[in-house]
């Protein structure tokens, strides 16, 4: 039979008790974020053929690209709904032309719904 | 003749009064009943369930279960929806065990397109897997602890769950909901400074789980509450056909990655774990003896991870044909079930997750418990769990809505002038929190 | 008279109580924070939540006993607040004193249990009631070793009054230690008393939500909340006055020492509520009778029998 006793914990306790905290304050501090977190998408133009890939692969539906311009001289948007978005980076993976990319920017929470929908 | 008549008369009369005084007995108890409800909205329970409790004293009588509060039609969405897309909804069935739900799904869509993955990302499906199992099982032993009133455990065990979920966010580029895996293999490579940082953690933490299983076998008062509490034999645990570390705890092996290798499961050793307590305390060395097992398995697929690919492509249209795949998540025994018609869309998936197997023996496990026990029991089987942070208000003028935040600090605003205050000279703060 | 009232009301009465209770809840809630490796909450915010729930909308269950459920909360703060009027905080004199204030304060104390336990009843609520019900259960538990152990001291004085028992062990420092397991007694037990983990079953949130307090909400519950962390200051200050009778004769000294007694009892009060897990209703009961109460029997017994040697 193993000995037990009551509140073995209390020596990590009082170790734990003089050590630094685990957590960060809110308020003071800031979150690390690691280096290939999915954060916002990155749309670059200049080689979207405006194929619709991405769009058709997202599961969410949170991204559209429209193209302003004309046929031969294209002006293509992306907007991209944060709201919907669930940063699976889908679309990143299925562009042909590479015109897609994630950063690590998550700081997206808005007071507002239309805030949500933003221009990439 | 006369005698016996006499006796049979006797005997009558005695059963006449024994039933009154048994009925007698039954009414009183019956009226020292009170009937509680746990649920669907209870500090204790993290997912809404509801659990109709008859009290007699504070000893369970009986218990109703009901669960299906978060149905969400995932099964029927899936239908509508093409196998890339599938891929996250399906990630999405738990937020715990996310990478076990994808991997059984996309295992079955391979063998339906007949394509096998490259072994590397056989490995890697099965690095991720064992620290989703780490991750899973600490937040259950904190969870625990908490029930049970021990809030530093519970505080310990997420301290280091963190751990954890920074080598997932690292290897994956999300702490939950990795969608690391994708149709024919997997979506990111693992270099050498994440087996590094994979290696570091796992040293970190075997130290920290063996302190946590000397805790729970020699700690008084968590044997106090945790001891024959849930009893669940081996039995009853066949009787209602409960998986994972519930059937283990009672000395049942039912581990899939033993018993039908999936993945990369096949080349790595994987020693089984159980227990022959079968109750809570069985529950808890288990999944703690598992973690330290994951640790190993973790350790062994970092060292001999073999070179090459890690995808293959797969078609958009699945051949038509239907499949049932198996794998081993953190709570047990998972089953998807795959019908493909040969377009890009599935004709039908059903998901049988492993706590819906678990409910099962919940009211056999409840019954004769004390009400402080109940939590414990509960979360022994580790009921998944799932939140959503707007508020619908029904009802309301203009009948159903979903408030953001500024319309609920609107409301707020003019709750309060109603009322004589006026806040809304308070100022929202404007300022960002991640670095 | 002005001087009894200012000591009565303001210092070292209720405002001084009220500030002292949140100061010592700040105090508790961090140290249990940094032992769970947690930042913990800012100074402040004890008297923020206490702030906040006084603008919240009181709501009244319709079943309940509308009177009593919101005369309660004031009664259970008006009795604590009382109670400390006759315990030492700086000097070896309280504000007010007589002889027999020990068993006074020791009714006090109950009757802030008592009224717990009414509003749980009142409240009408399942929760609510099986609270009050693990309430008084729990109260039989505590109440007979606690005051057993705060009552051993008192026989050896000869003196049922706080304050001529601390006059006494001032001036016969060694019979301190005699009393040493009483004070083991009276610290679980008050742990008890303070329906504090491990012996927070009462409350315990995680099986019957918040037991008593479940239907309360707004200026009701923050006077409740008050009166719980008044209660706090009240049993530490007590165990300090009657088991740790340190004095100098400077006022000030003595308030500082007051302070660092209370505060290191508070510690003990933390240490052992983060280092064990919830005890069940039964297993209380078992440990108070089983354990503590013959601990404090045998002081009692020692108490006496010493009590009759001094006489000789
Ligand atoms: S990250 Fe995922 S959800 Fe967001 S736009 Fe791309 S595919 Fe859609
Ligand atoms: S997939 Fe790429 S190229 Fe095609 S529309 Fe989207 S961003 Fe443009």
């Amino acid at each position: 039979m193993i000995k037990q006793r009551i509140g073995k914990i209390i020596n990590e306790a009082v170790k734990n008790f003089f050590r630094k905290p685990a957590t960060i304050s809110l308020a003071k501090d800031k979150i690390q974020i690691v280096k290939n977190y999915r954060g916002k998408l990155v749309y670059d133009p200049a080689n979207c053929t405006g194929c619709g890939m991405c769009v058709r692969n997202c599961p969410a539906a949170a991204i559209t690209i429209v193209n302003e311009g004309t046929k031969e001289e294209r002006k293509m948007k992306a907007t991209l709904n944060v709201g919907h978005c669930i940063f699976c980076c889908q679309c990143v993976d299925s562009c042909p032309k590479k015109c897609l990319s994630y950063s690590q920017n998550i700081d997206l929470a808005s007071f507002n719904k239309e805030e949500l929908k933003m221009q990439l | 003749m006369e005698k016996v008549d006499e006796n049979k008369e006797r005997a009558e009369n005695k059963e006449n009064e024994e039933n009154k005084e048994s009925k007698q007995n039954r009414e009183t108890s019956e009226r020292n009943r009170i009937v509680i409800p746990i649920g669907p909205q209870h500090p204790s329970l993290k997912e809404p369930s509801s659990f109709i409790i008859t009290l007699e004293g504070e000893k369970v009588v009986d218990a109703v279960i009901g669960v299906g509060y978060v149905h969400r039609g995932i099964e029927k969405a899936c239908e509508s929806r093409t196998y890339i897309q599938n891929l996250y909804l399906i990630e999405r069935v738990c937020g715990i065990c996310s990478h076990t739900h994808s991997t059984a799904f996309c295992q079955g869509i391979e063998e339906l397109a007949g394509i096998t993955i490259p072994r590397r990302a056989a490995y890697i499906r099965v690095i991720v897997a064992e620290l989703e199992r780490l991750h899973s099982h600490l937040l259950w032993l904190g969870v625990a602890a908490h029930e049970i009133g021990f809030d530093t455990l519970f505080m310990y065990s997420w301290r280091d769950r963190e751990k954890v979920l920074d080598v997932l966010a690292e290897i994956c580029g999300n702490r939950v909901n990795y969608g690391i895996n994708t149709i024919g293999g997997v979506r990111r490579d693992i270099d050498s400074e994440m087996m590094q940082d994979t290696l570091k953690m796992a040293d970190y933490l075997e130290g920290q789980l063996k302190y946590y299983l000397d805790l729970v076998m020699t700690d008084k008062v968590l044997s106090a509450r945790l001891v024959g509490i849930g009893k669940l034999s081996r039995e009853d645990a066949l009787k209602f056909g409960v998986v994972g570390p519930v059937a283990r705890a009672a000395g049942i092996m039912d581990d899939i990655r033993i018993i039908e290798p999936y993945a990369a499961y096949d080349e790595i050793p994987v020693n089984p774990v159980t227990d022959t307590h079968a109750d809570v305390f069985g529950r808890t060395v288990v999944r703690i003896k598992e973690m330290l097992e994951s640790l190993e398995i973790i350790r062994y697929s970092v060292k001999n991870i073999p070179d090459g690919d890690i995808a293959v492509k797969a078609p958009r249209r699945i051949p038509a044909g239907e499949v049932i795949s198996r794998t081993e998540a953190p709570r047990g025994e998972n089953i998807h079930y795959i019908r493909s018609n040969g377009t890009d869309m599935p004709d039908r998936v059903r998901i049988r997750a492993p706590s819906q197997a678990n409910w099962q023996g919940m009211r056999h496990m409840l019954q004769g418990q004390y009400l402080a026990d109940i939590p414990i029991t509960i979360a022994a089987i580790d009921p998944c769990y799932s939140c959503t942070d707007r508020a619908i208000v029904v009802n309301s003028e203009s009948g159903t809505e979903i408030m953001d935040w500024q319309g609920l600090r609107q409301y707020s605003i003019e709750w309060y002038k109603k009322r004589g205050i006026d806040v809304s000279l308070v100022k929202m703060p404007e300022r960002k929190f991640y670095a | 008279m002005v001087l009894k009232l200012v000591k009565i009301l303001i210092f070292p009465g209720f405002s001084f109580l009220a500030i002292y209770g949140m100061f010592l809840e700040y105090l508790d809630r961090k140290i249990y924070a940094r032992i769970q490796n947690r930042m913990g909450p800012p100074w402040y915010q004890p008297l923020a939540d206490f702030l906040k729930l006084l603008g919240k909308e009181i709501i009244i269950p319709a079943d309940s006993n509308k009177k009593m459920f919101k005369i309660l909360p004031i009664v259970s703060l008006a009795a604590v607040a009382s109670a400390f009027v006759y315990i030492p905080v700086f000097g070896n004199t309280s504000s007010a004193f007589f002889e027999g204030d020990l068993i006074i304060v020791l009714y006090l104390m109950t009757i802030t249990t008592i009224c717990m336990f009414l509003a749980g009843w009142y409240s009408r609520g399942v929760y609510a009631t099986i609270g009050s019900v693990r309430t008084l259960t729990q109260m039989f538990a505590y109440e007979v070793p606690l005051f057993m152990a705060l009552l051993a001291p008192a026989l050896i004085a000869k003196t049922w009054s706080i304050t001529g028992m601390t006059a006494f062990y001032e001036e016969h420092p060694r019979y301190i230690l005699i009393n040493i397991p009483a004070l083991f007694v009276a610290l679980i037990s008050g742990q008890g008393k303070l329906e504090r983990a491990p012996f927070d079953s009462p409350e315990a949130e995680t099986e019957i939500v918040s037991g008593v307090f479940v239907e309360y909400s707004g200026r009701l519950l923050a006077f409740f909340k008050l009166s719980v962390d008044c209660e706090l200051v009240l049993v530490a200050s007590l165990i300090s006055a009657i088991f740790l009778p340190i004095m100098t004769d400077i006022a000030v000294l003595d308030f500082v020492i007051y302070l660092l007694k209370t505060i290191g009892i508070l510690i003990i009060f933390s240490l052992m509520r983060s280092i064990m897990a919830r005890f069940r209703i039964d297993q209380v009961v078992k440990i108070c009778w089983r354990y503590l109460t013959p601990i404090a029997t045998v002081q009692i017994i020692i108490n006496l029998l010493i009590r009759g040697l001094l006489t000789l």
